[in-house]
């Protein structure tokens, strides 16, 4: 991911009013690194050190043009992992306990034998019977009754969690596997809360 | 969601029972709202403050009464609508409460370590800058924002807090625009301010400090902010730091012009 990089720079100029843009980038990092100095420090660190893509994301504004949201898709999907045995579908009663869950990586969630949530609900409609769902992101009511539960689907399903930016360059969802906050078993889950026929989302 | 725009009533039958049950839903929140803003216990906070503003305490024995907030010294009224704005006596851009911190330590002579050591109360141990906030919000209400934005050191502040907003990091990837860059979404059922459209901020930026009903406290916009990293995982972020500042004056530039409704009351 080097060159996305490079590319990057070279694509923005100066600026108008006030300092440059890259002169505010670099004031910015300088500022976020000194207003973070009481919590914990291994947290600081990983926010501190934006990867390639958070970088690019956010120097285009979540807007990449076409060419570098290529680049960023391509090296995403390389990245992806399909579980090993070759199982996609878990249990859709273990997902729906996920997609409710908001626990974890938050400076107040010490208990690291708990497992992360997805917290699935805040931005998406899941299943019916939840009201308190979010709109950050698109409605998966039905998603399974309207698109099919064969293997391709299953895989894109399992691929999307687990890394949403090899489908959309600087989408907002979490890469929920790629940054390790869920595992390949919690995403098969999830992957059956959305597809299995049994699951409320398909009834 | 057209179908959801329909008068409830005439359509009732029609409607599919999500999109009636998502509107009931909204119907009780405002109802829930309309009947809490007839008695804002946000105004215990503004009594206490005025109190604590007016009180002879620290080492100097001071009140902070001849606190500069931007008008002069002893100028309270009106002052929080030109907030955060460029302060010589400390060569930097302040808001609200750093400004509060800046008197206390050197109208009062606390230690700044004192001063800041708590900002957020938790049940059983109030808060004296909440209720600061507060008063001192308070004072500007009705009064439109007009935060400064001219000063070399307000420009870098915007620019800086510009980078910020946009700023994506951590285990979830999240900047403030992953929630913050649309209009009429929502987490869960809490509606979200897209913080760059003048009609959404200036709903939204003025009414803070205000009364959390779900907390039972008054909150501060520094709070906000932290509690915004918190749910972007990342580490607590220090009271008064730069970088919250500086999101809060690219956040004003947007918002100016909204009316003072602080301290407003919230869920």
């Amino acid at each position: 991911m080097k060159r996305l990089t490079f590319i990057a720079l070279a694509a923005f100029a100066g600026c108008a009013s006030g300092p440059s843009d890259d002169e505010a980038r670099q004031r910015a990092e300088r500022v976020f690194r000194e207003s973070f100095t009481h919590g914990n420090r291994q947290m600081a660190a990983r926010v501190e050190q934006q990867d390639d893509v958070q970088a690019l994301c956010t120097r285009y504004r979540n807007e990449p043009p076409r060419d570098l949201a290529d680049r960023i898709e391509a090296a995403e999907t390389a990245d992806i992992r399909y579980p090993a045995s070759g199982k996609f579908l878990g249990d859709w009663r273990q997902g729906e306990r996920i997609a409710q869950d908001g626990y974890g990586l938050r400076f107040t969630d010490p208990d690291t034998k708990r497992p992360n949530g997805g917290g699935c609900y805040n931005c998406h409609r899941i299943a019916p019977a939840e009201i308190s769902y979010g709109t950050l992101g698109p409605s998966l009511y039905r998603f399974g009754a309207l698109r099919g539960a064969g293997e391709p689907v299953q895989r894109y399903v399992y691929g999307k969690i687990y890394d949403s930016q090899a489908f959309l360059a600087c989408s907002n969802m979490p890469r929920f596997g790629h940054n390790g906050v869920l595992t390949e078993e919690q995403i098969a889950h999830l992957v059956a809360l959305l597809l299995d026929p049994e699951s409320p989302v398909n009834k | 969601m057209p179908l959801c725009r329909l008068p409830v009533l005439a359509f009732a039958a029609a409607l599919p029972f999500a999109c009636l049950a998502q509107q009931e839903t909204q119907k009780e929140i405002e109802r829930y709202r309309q009947l809490l803003a007839e008695g804002n216990p946000a105004d215990l906070f503004e009594a206490r403050g005025e109190e604590l503003w007016k009180a002879s305490r620290g080492p100097k024995n001071a009140s902070l009464e001849q606190c500069d907030l931007g008008l002069g010294p002893g100028v309270v009224k009106g002052a929080f609508a030109r907030m955060p704005r460029y302060f010589p006596d400390t060569d930097r851009v302040q808001d609200l409460e750093s400004r509060i911190v800046t008197c206390i330590v050197t109208l009062q002579g606390f230690k700044p370590e004192e001063a800041i050591k708590n900002p957020f109360s938790a049940p059983g141990r109030p808060s004296d800058l909440e209720a600061l906030a507060s008063y001192v919000a308070g004072q500007s209400k009705g009064m439109k924002l007009a935060a400064p934005l001219a000063h070399p050191k307000e420009l870098e502040a915007f620019r800086i807090g510009e980078q910020l907003f946009y700023r994506r990091a951590g285990p979830h990837d999240f900047a403030c625009v992953s929630c913050h860059g649309d209009s009429g979404r929502r987490i869960r059922l809490q509606e979200l301010p897209k913080l760059t459209d003048p009609g959404d901020a200036q709903k939204i930026f003025t009414t803070w400090p205000a009364y959390r009903v779900s907390q039972g406290t008054v909150r501060t916009m520094q709070h906000r902010l932290y509690d915004c990293y918190w749910q972007m995982r990342h580490p607590q972020m220090d009271y008064a730091s730069e970088a919250s500042i500086a999101l809060e004056v690219f956040m004003a530039k947007y918002a100016n012009g909204g009316e003072i409704r602080a301290p407003a009351l919230k869920r």
